[in-house]
């Protein structure tokens, strides 16, 4: 290697010794620094999230007071409020658009995006992502996204309105539905940005977690944020690729009158040409994305909250390894299920009995993960800080609705179960809230890594109780509308006696989003009041053993001023017997912690297991080193 | 020790880019493979789905100018790995053009295609999958296309002969994925006619 002229690194890898000539635009609009487009990802996803929160408390009125008028609605939304009340159709749009919003922007981007983006090179040690263009490049893709399925809102015939999962035919005839005109393309197009913006960003992750490691960071020393990325990454490799042939298909049925999804269609009493094609066909390709999707959605959440529950119960992560295997086991299983959103399609149901099966073994994994987190607090030595409240709020959330998963996942039931309100309870607990809460804790817990202040803990609280008993109050309801057969996405509860009955709960529900959405102003004031005026954050203010703790409070290009530094122990070390402080970060080795060394931390290394044993010897120290 | 430390940053870097090429490759397949399952299940569907039709033969004369085109791009890589520029750029020449025929044949077997009545347009979609497959690949080699053309502008001996070297195993790996894609295709729908 010695012979080949090897150009300098700084054209390349971002150098710590080097002064970067920075203007603000490439400091804040076109940074290639990992920490900076973190925080361009969560601001864009928190201003996405503010918007589908809007959106939805809009339908919850119409859904809550259909036969109500209020004027202020059509100063702002005009003639899709005319006389004040929404019409059915821009109800569909918002619909659409805010489960839209939330799956992909919100939970997808916004939590992937800014946690893989802030975490995986600070807690592994690396200078940056292996290709920071990519990444930039990535943040520019989903902004362009954000935008073009925003400006769906301004166009005459309104915006997508085929339910997030744009089914066709409803999707693909302009004439079904004013949604499926421009707003559709917008969506579509707004879909394929976003798709690219995600590959690049997911190659990053996933090439940066495998090579840029620093010395001693074996895959088993890595925190179980880095696993839950890394595993999210390459489900989204493996499975966006499907949503873009899906849509690709859709686009071509759309606008050139093939017959990939259209069949004996009647429109207005015309006959459409489309014959042979087949609309179940959409709905595989759609949920071999959809379902690992929600999974994309969750697994990040799961790793951030595992970090924050050991961290904050002072105890070790109760059984590391089965949490690893139970998250590759999720992205195993992801793959294998989609077909439970499809029992009621007609399915042979041999099939669906093979997709009931699959679909009940991916709740093992789940469990584990949840039995692992009550073991974790089971007798911590607890600190309830904002974050960790968000994590226990996580763990809550995906028990409850977890539980309705297994009620949902056999096909006889969900025969009467499918398309109602049951479902809407069943994975806004289960992935909205719990996934919601899993970003929130993310945002507490490295909110002064991000931005080198506190954010303040009283107006946490607050947010934390609006928002975890207003999301109950919100969702249980709906078990019991879903369970009485009420459909989901329908726009008139008074057309329909039994639904009548449910007029109530609609109103009592809505007054619960409305709270619950105004909890979330205390968050935005506290998030963006203290990056200016909150409290100066100290190095590691959660005591806290990864690497990220370990990089000044001041951001800096390459992250540590001198060499990266080496790790020694994986990063669970909290409350140590025989060690004087609760916490061992990563990179203190062996040998400055010999009172509390245990015989596994050594794997067999016998040179250090025979320096230990002497170093007991002198200290007259019982130890069982041999197992 | 400060310039050791920076050669082994750099070498992680380049591995690291390579890296991220295999795995953009998987991306791709998947969508390949999407499309495959897709045609399947139709396909499936019904006595009236499924190829009905031969494939046109001009299949046959592009796949061979793609296969030899990935034997010219293999001897332009071994070429770079000595730093004979020249003979690399020669090669790399070939490749390219023989690129250029495949993209040429594959339009003219679609046309072929729409001149046997085999319409992308079709109440089969099953026929027009054939399509979809086709420009999807198609839309793949123009990329692979740029990235051969920029190999050989930006290879001269002024340039340092590593990032070279390197770009030409970047591209390598690229053009020979788009054969094995197309191979892959052909044999898919030879095997469904
Ligand atoms: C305990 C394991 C789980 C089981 C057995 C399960 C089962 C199901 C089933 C059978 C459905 C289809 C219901 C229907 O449409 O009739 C469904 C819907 C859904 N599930 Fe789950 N689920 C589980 C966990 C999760 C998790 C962890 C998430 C997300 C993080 C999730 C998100 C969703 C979503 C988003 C839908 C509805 C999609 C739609 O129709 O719009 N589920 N679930
Ligand atoms: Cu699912």
């Amino acid at each position: 290697m010695s012979s080949i002229a090897i150009p300098h690194a700084g054209d390349h890898g971002h150098d710590a010794h080097e002064h970067h000539h920075e203007t603000f635009l490439t400091k804040y609009i076109f940074s290639q620094d990992h920490k900076m487009i973190a925080k361009q990802f969560l601001i864009t996803g928190i201003i996405m999230a503010f918007f589908a929160m809007f959106l939805s408390i809009l339908f919850r009125i119409q859904l809550a007071w259909p036969e109500k008028d209020f004027p202020i609605l059509e100063v702002f939304l005009g003639k899709w409020a005319e006389g004040g009340r929404i019409r059915p159709d821009f109800f569909l749009s918002l619909v659409t658009i805010h489960g839209t919003i939330m799956v992909f922007f919100v939970l997808t981007a916004g939590l992937s995006g800014t946690f893989s983006n802030l975490l995986i090179p600070l807690q592994l040690g690396a200078r940056d992502m292996a290709s920071p263009f990519m990444n930039m490049l990535s943040y520019w893709l989903f902004f362009s996204a954000c935008v073009v399925m925003i400006s769906s809102f301004f166009v005459e015939s309104g915006p997508a309105s085929a339910g997030w999962t744009i089914y066709p035919p409803l999707s693909a005839l302009p004439q079904a539905i004013p949604g499926s005109g421009t707003g559709m393309t917008l969506w579509l197009a707004s879909m394929v940005l976003f798709i690219a913006s995600q590959v690049m960003g997911g190659i990053n992750y996933i090439s940066t977690v495998l090579n840029m490691r620093t010395k001693g960071m074996s895959l088993w020393r890595m925190p179980l944020t880095i696993w839950a990325v890394f595993l999210t990454a390459i489900v989204g490799l493996l499975s966006f690729p499907v949503l873009v042939s899906a849509v690709v298909l859709l686009i071509f049925d759309r606008s050139m009158g093939t017959s990939f999804y259209l069949s004996d269609i009647i429109i207005g009493g015309q006959i459409l040409p489309n014959e042979g094609g087949s609309p179940i066909l959409f709905q595989h390709l759609f949920w071999f994305l959809g379902h690992p999707e929600v999974y994309i959605v969750l697994m990040p959440a799961l790793g951030l909250t595992s970090e924050v529950i050991a961290t904050n119960s002072r105890k070790p992560i109760f059984g590391y390894h089965a949490m690893v295997y139970s998250l590759i086991g999720i992205t195993v299983l992801s793959f294998i299920v989609w077909g439970h959103h499809m029992f009621v399609t007609g399915m042979n149901p041999f099939l669906g009995g093979v997709f009931m099966i699959t679909t009940l073994i991916i709740a093992v994994p789940s469990a584990v993960k949840t039995f692992n987190y009550l073991a974790t607090l089971w007798r911590g030595n607890i600190k309830f800080t904002p974050a960790m409240l968000f994590a226990i709020g996580l763990v809550s959330f995906f028990i409850s609705g977890g539980l309705t998963g297994i009620f949902l996942g056999n096909s006889a039931l969900d025969i009467n179960l499918h398309d109602t309100y049951f479902v809407v309870a069943h994975f806004h607990l289960v992935m909205g809230s719990a996934s919601i809460c899993g970003m929130l804790c993310g945002v507490y817990h490295w909110y002064p890594k991000m931005f080198g202040r506190m954010m303040n803990d009283k107006l946490g609280y607050l947010h934390f109780w609006m928002t975890f008993i207003g999301a109950y109050l919100v969702f249980f309801p709906m078990h019991f509308m879903g369970i009485d057969g009420v459909p989901r996405r329908y726009y008139s509860f008074t057309n329909f006696p039994f639904m009548q009955e449910w007029l109530t709960v609609n109103v009592f529900v809505t007054w619960a989003a409305i709270i619950a959405g105004l909890g979330q102003v205390a968050f935005l004031f506290n998030f963006f009041y203290s990056i200016w005026f909150g409290k100066k954050a100290t190095q590691n203010p959660w005591k806290s053993n990864t690497l990220e703790w370990t990089t000044p409070v001041e951001h800096l290009h390459g992250n540590w001023p001198g060499e990266i530094p080496t790790v020694y122990r994986w990063p669970y070390d909290y409350s140590k017997p025989g060690h004087e402080d609760d916490f061992i970060p990563q990179t203190v080795p062996f040998s400055e912690t010999m009172s509390s060394n245990l015989p596994h931390d050594f794997e067999g290394d016998a040179v250090a297991e025979q320096i230990q044993r002497e170093w007991d010897k002198e200290h007259g120290v019982e130890r069982e080193l041999h197992h | 020790m400060v310039q050791r430390a920076d050669n082994n940053n750099y070498l992680t870097s380049l591995k690291a880019k390579k890296f991220s090429l295999y795995v953009f490759l998987v991306v791709s397949f998947m969508l390949f493979a999407a499309w495959s399952s897709g045609f399947i299940v139709y396909s499936a569907g019904g006595e009236d789905k499924g190829l009905k039709t031969l494939l046109p033969t001009t299949f046959i004369y592009s796949t061979v100018s793609i296969l030899l085109s990935s034997v010219c791009m293999h001897l332009a890589y071994a070429a770079s790995k000595v730093g004979n520029i020249a003979k690399q750029r020669l090669w790399l020449g070939i490749t390219i053009l023989l690129g250029g025929l495949f993209f040429f044949l594959q339009y003219s077997a679609w046309m072929e295609l729409a001149r046997n009545g085999v319409m992308f347009i079709n109440n089969n979609a099953s026929q027009s999958f054939i399509y979809v497959f086709v420009w999807a690949h198609q839309a793949h080699i123009f990329a692979g296309i740029i990235v051969l053309l920029n190999a050989f502008f930006k290879a001269s001996n002024g340039n340092p002969l590593i990032k070279n070297r390197f770009r030409m195993e970047l591209a390598t790996i690229f053009w020979h994925f788009l054969d094995i894609l197309w191979i892959y295709i052909y044999v898919f729908l030879l095997l469904n006619q």
